[in-house]
């Protein structure tokens, strides 16, 4: 059964497509992230022109992080005046990051930066991630308390200036560091179609010592709004959102996540993000392996339409 | 400034040389009886959503042939389907640095993006190659002109071989050396194909007649491929309208977002 996408100009077959949305969806559920990391890099192993991959793949992750957004608003989880600080930077970044891929692309090397983006990106964040968790889970068999924030420590980020209250998340905190890492994500919307929740997250756990009940409800907010300006922008100039694609994704991922929510609230948190560690690092690893093995064919050929 | 005009002329012969060349093989062709003619069933192929590439079968008719010749089987047909052109870019890696990196790339001029040839016989044996390149027929000897500056052009032959390459075994060029067949003394079939990841635009169907060896006539017959229903929609929407487009891929994500979280709720 296939399908023709008059974006990307080919025929797919619908059902590995909906599998690939339902599958991504599925994990991004469980672990409560946009799934936007995983889904790129497979359509761009399912021969999607990376181009498509990385603008359709944008339009995905606003559908699978409006639902959660939605609930984390109800619940009253989101700090509106942070997310409103991360978007300005966003917003920056992403405009910034368009204009690069833009030009990357017409250079030939894009497709090697988003690769050595994923790598890095994802080796690091998987391998923090997984270092961490395991700490946790050897923390909670001895039965000891595992505090995440801190509270009395202050890094060099609170010695900033420009400082701001968010009553929401009851710190008084610069904005520079704020806005600088809602610019850095949202140059990686733009050029690696993921919503950078992965990244996001801890750095706002870690790094910027926010409490971590409105950190997932902020950062939704703010790659809702970012991915949204991306997939607009990419749109706009380089034409390449195929909107057929991103449906079916849409609603298999949708679908998906329903499913893996539930299996995700059996696991402990702790488990689980040793599990996303181990995923986030087995992308990496996968990419890394293809930048490093000699390719099949030294050559390859793109015609001026698409192509990196 | 000698030098200059010097260049300019040479730029002005070669622009001449090659209608030139052209015009010799028509009146070639009116010295010969034998006349060509093609016909295909539609001038137009609608892609729907569920297209898979199509056999597009062409008819044609060989006039005034010399039926000792035909017995013989001095007449040879070559029957390609040329895509809409494009500039391509063939790239190539090299390690640096442990990882794999584009290091070089060529640009050909005006390139189909898709080619299917069917012809009576392996067309290298139907003319001499000298020929066949003069004509551009067959993926060999198409014409690879490269764009901008190529140095020494001493790795042209590679990039050119790995074009063809690729091409070919994308399955966007292809080749069938028996494709074409005589169903009657005068009539023949080819069956051409259109590849699954055609491109839109017009393609062109070109017919060729050969005679022992040298060449008789030819006859090109366009072929639109268009997009329908939906898909041209989608298109034309985001070409033209595409800040309208994307406002509308966002709200379609909105709403399946939302749309499932109400969904999912209730149950």
């Amino acid at each position: 059964m296939t399908i023709y996408l008059p974006i990307a100009e080919l025929s797919v077959n619908i059902l590995i497509i909906l599998g690939m949305g339902a599958a991504v969806g599925f994990l991004s559920g469980m672990f409560g992230v946009g799934g936007g990391f995983l889904i790129t890099p497979l359509l761009i192993f399912y021969n999607i022109p990376p181009v498509v991959a990385v603008a359709t793949g944008a339009n995905q992750v606003v559908a699978s992080s409006i639902s959660g957004a939605i609930t984390h608003f109800r619940r009253g989880t989101i700090d509106i005046k942070l997310g409103t600080v991360l978007l300005c930077g966003g917003l920056a970044g992403a405009t910034l990051g368009v204009w690069l891929f833009s030009f990357l692309r017409r250079a030939g090397q894009l497709d090697l930066v988003i690769s050595l983006l994923y790598v890095v990106l994802l080796g690091s964040v998987g391998s923090l991630m997984l270092w961490e968790s395991v700490r946790a889970m050897r923390k909670a068999a001895k039965n000891q308390a595992t505090p995440l924030r801190r509270p009395g420590q202050h890094n060099w980020v609170h010695g900033l200036p420009l400082k701001m209250r968010f009553k929401k998340s009851k710190i008084y905190l610069s904005v520079i560091p704020v806005a600088a890492l809602g610019f850095c994500i949202g140059i990686l919307t733009s050029v690696m179609g993921v919503g950078g929740g992965f990244i996001m997250v801890p750095a706002m756990i870690y790094l910027l010592r926010i409490p971590t009940n409105v950190v997932v409800g902020t950062s939704l907010f703010q790659i809702i709004f970012v991915s949204a300006y991306t997939v607009i922008v990419q749109a706009s100039t380089n034409y390449t959102v195929d909107i057929v694609l991103a449906f079916v994704l849409m609603i298999a991922g949708v679908i998906g996540a329903q499913y893996g929510v539930r299996v995700g609230q059996k696991l402990r948190g702790e488990q689980l993000r040793a599990l996303l560690a181990l995923l986030v690092l087995a992308v990496g690893i996968r990419l890394a392996v293809e930048l490093v093995i000699p390719p099949k064919d030294i050559y390859s050929v793109v015609s001026a339409g698409f192509g990196f | 400034m000698i030098r200059l005009a010097r260049i300019a002329l040479a730029a002005l012969i070669l622009a001449f040389a090659a209608p030139a060349a052209a015009q010799l093989q028509d009146e070639n062709a009116n010295d010969f009886t034998e006349k060509l003619e093609i016909g295909i069933s539609t001038d137009e192929i609608a892609i729907t959503s569920d297209f898979r590439g199509a056999d597009l079968t062409i008819f044609g008719a060989v006039d005034g042939f010399d039926a000792n010749l035909l017995v013989q089987g001095k007449y040879n047909i070559i029957v390609s389907l040329e895509g809409p052109k494009d500039n391509a870019t063939v790239r190539k890696k090299e390690r640096v640095f442990g990882i794999w990196v584009n290091t070089s790339s060529m640009t050909f001029e005006l390139v189909p993006e898709s080619y299917s040839l069917s012809s009576t016989r392996d067309i290298e044996t139907i003319a001499p190659p000298g020929e066949m390149g003069n004509m551009g027929i067959g993926v060999d000897h198409m014409r690879l002109v490269p764009l901008g500056f190529v140095g020494d052009g001493s790795n042209l032959g590679e990039f050119r071989n790995a074009f063809r390459r690729i091409r070919e075994t994308s399955g966007v060029y292809e080749r069938d050396p028996g494709g074409v067949q005589f169903i009657s003394s005068s009539l023949f079939k080819a069956s051409v194909r259109l590849p699954a990841n055609v491109p839109n635009g017009v393609h062109v169907v070109r017919a060729y007649l050969f005679r022992d060896g040298t060449f008789v006539a030819a006859k090109a017959l366009p072929l639109r491929v268009v997009k329908t229903g939906v898909e041209q929609v989608i298109t034309q929407t985001a070409h033209q309208q595409p800040l309208f487009y994307g406002l509308f891929a966002v709200l379609l994500a909105v709403i399946t977002g939302w749309g499932a979280s109400l969904l999912f709720r209730k149950e």
